[in-house]
């Protein structure tokens, strides 16, 4: 009854082509079928934004999508945020420097979703900040060191935004 | 792997769609999948066919017209949250999309989603319905329009048949100075709501109702219209005793009880949220009517 289907797509730049059953899960493929452990599966409901990675440069839940939904698309996973030659963004050294990554389960998500945001909206405030990250759960109680590394990202790129 | 297993489908044309799921026994149409895929993780949903809607692009589509606005069922929460004509043609439906789930869900979920699958605490349907919308279907016997009044039937439960699928919303304008308000009270930001209220009004120069739509979220099975208040408000000046009287009629209907609210605090939320909508609504009339003067 569950015909194979074949998903292709990129991550991270990277081509793509996979058969794949249709109930596999965006999380799970990326997981299970590309090796890409940095996507993280938490409540599998969509509820914590573990998950979260960039679908065509949106935040999305790769939980609440099957692999072949993807195809065709161009998908963003924690691991493609670093520099080709591992330094770190800098949003993800901003994370280190405020103790941003405390037990790290939930590190990845959020940094999708600040990569996001900070994209989108580089005058964010600290209101829209936390806002955006009501989609991300950390069980650690800490959005402090989170908001604080954002935060400092945003300072760094304001005199770019008034010199537009 | 958590869902169960399924054909998986995916038309690119909607009459394609309706087709397919003519021929297809126990299937589903998949439209964002923020509220159906977690109900296939669960396993509350088994379909045996999974039709997906994404790549029928023709549902995508946002145009505001000098009366209406007409929304494809498969037009993103994101377009409809970021679209600068819809926030200025119809801005309660921008305050009312803050309440729901968070960007990352909006980036994906649609309207059409949030229609058919009816939570009875659901943002949109409480906007549609506040707005008079309209509900356009397509199925093998052709093309129907619901209003939105007709289309909610109860919890969870929709006017759509088994064999139809959902194609697009009208929502008529208001026209003339008005105010609007979507008020919401959840544990949580983007939590589902306890209760939620979508208020518009209209006042003459006088401060007299002239016109006023209230829809009311997560207190009955299903998103109801405050008819009873509407009318209590109609032709009166708009004061803060009128709207005290008024809001108390809206704790006189029936109310769910579950693990996240007594009836009793559904039908107080119900009123509170009634009184602070009309006033946040009538604020926003009388600056508009300033504006306009």
């Amino acid at each position: 009854m569950t015909a194979p289907s074949t998903v292709a797509l990129t991550v991270n730049d990277r081509a793509y082509e996979k058969p794949v059953d249709p109930r596999t899960t965006l999380a799970d493929f990326l997981r299970q079928e590309l090796g890409l452990t940095g996507t993280h599966v938490g409540c599998e409901h969509g509820a914590c934004g573990a998950c979260t990675v960039l679908l065509d440069g949106q935040s999305v839940r790769a939980c609440l999508m099957f692999a072949v939904q993807a195809s065709g698309h161009a998908v963003t996973t924690v691991e493609g945020l670093a520099h080709p030659d591992g330094s770190l963004s800098p949003l993800q050294a901003a994370f280190r420097e405020h103790h941003g990554l405390q037990c790290g389960f939930c590190t990845p998500g959020m940094l999708m979703t600040l990569t996001e945001l900070l994209r989108d909206n580089p005058t964010a405030t600290e209101a829209e900040v936390r806002d955006t990250l009501s989609g991300n759960l950390c069980r650690c109680t800490g959005y402090a060191g989170i908001v604080a590394a954002a935060l400092d990202v945003l300072a760094r790129l304001a005199p770019d935004v008034k010199g537009r | 792997m958590k869902p169960a297993p399924f054909a998986y489908h995916a038309p690119t044309s909607l009459a394609a769609a309706v087709d397919l799921l003519a021929l297809s026994e126990n299937a589903k149409i998949l439209a964002g999948g923020q509220s159906l895929v977690p109900m296939m993780n669960f396993r509350l949903a088994m379909p045996d066919h999974l039709i997906d809607l994404n790549p029928v692009t023709e549902l995508d589509r946002l145009e505001v017209k000098a009366d209406s606005i007409e929304i494809g069922a498969m037009t993103r929460q994101r377009r409809m949250e970021f679209s600068a004509e819809l926030r200025q043609a119809c801005p309660i439906i921008g305050e009312a999309m803050q309440h729901i789930g968070h960007r990352q869900t909006r980036n994906r979920g649609t309207i059409g989603g949030s229609l058919a699958h009816a939570d009875p605490s659901a943002e949109l349907p409480t906007v549609v319905m506040a707005l008079d919308g309209v509900i356009h279907i397509q199925g093998p016997r052709g093309a129907r329009a619901v209003p939105m009044a007709e289309f909610a039937l109860g919890f969870m439960t929709t006017a759509l048949e088994p064999d139809e699928i959902m194609s697009g919303i009208t929502l008529p304008r208001w026209q003339g100075p008005h105010g609007y308000a979507f008020v919401e009270f959840a544990r949580r930001l983007g939590d589902f709501a306890v209760a939620a209220a979508a208020v518009m009004i209209a006042l003459d120069g006088k401060d007299t109702v002239t016109r006023a739509a209230i829809a009311l979220a997560g207190v009955g099975p299903v998103q109801t219209r405050l008819t009873a208040v509407e009318q209590a408000l109609l032709g009166h000046r708009l004061e803060p005793a009128l709207i005290d009287s008024a809001a108390a009629l809206a704790a006189e209907g029936e109310a769910n009880e579950d693990i996240h609210a007594s009836a009793d605090y559904r039908r107080h939320l119900a009123q509170v949220l009634t009184a602070r909508g009309l006033a946040t609504a009538a604020r926003r009339a009388q600056a508009r009517m300033k504006g306009s003067a």
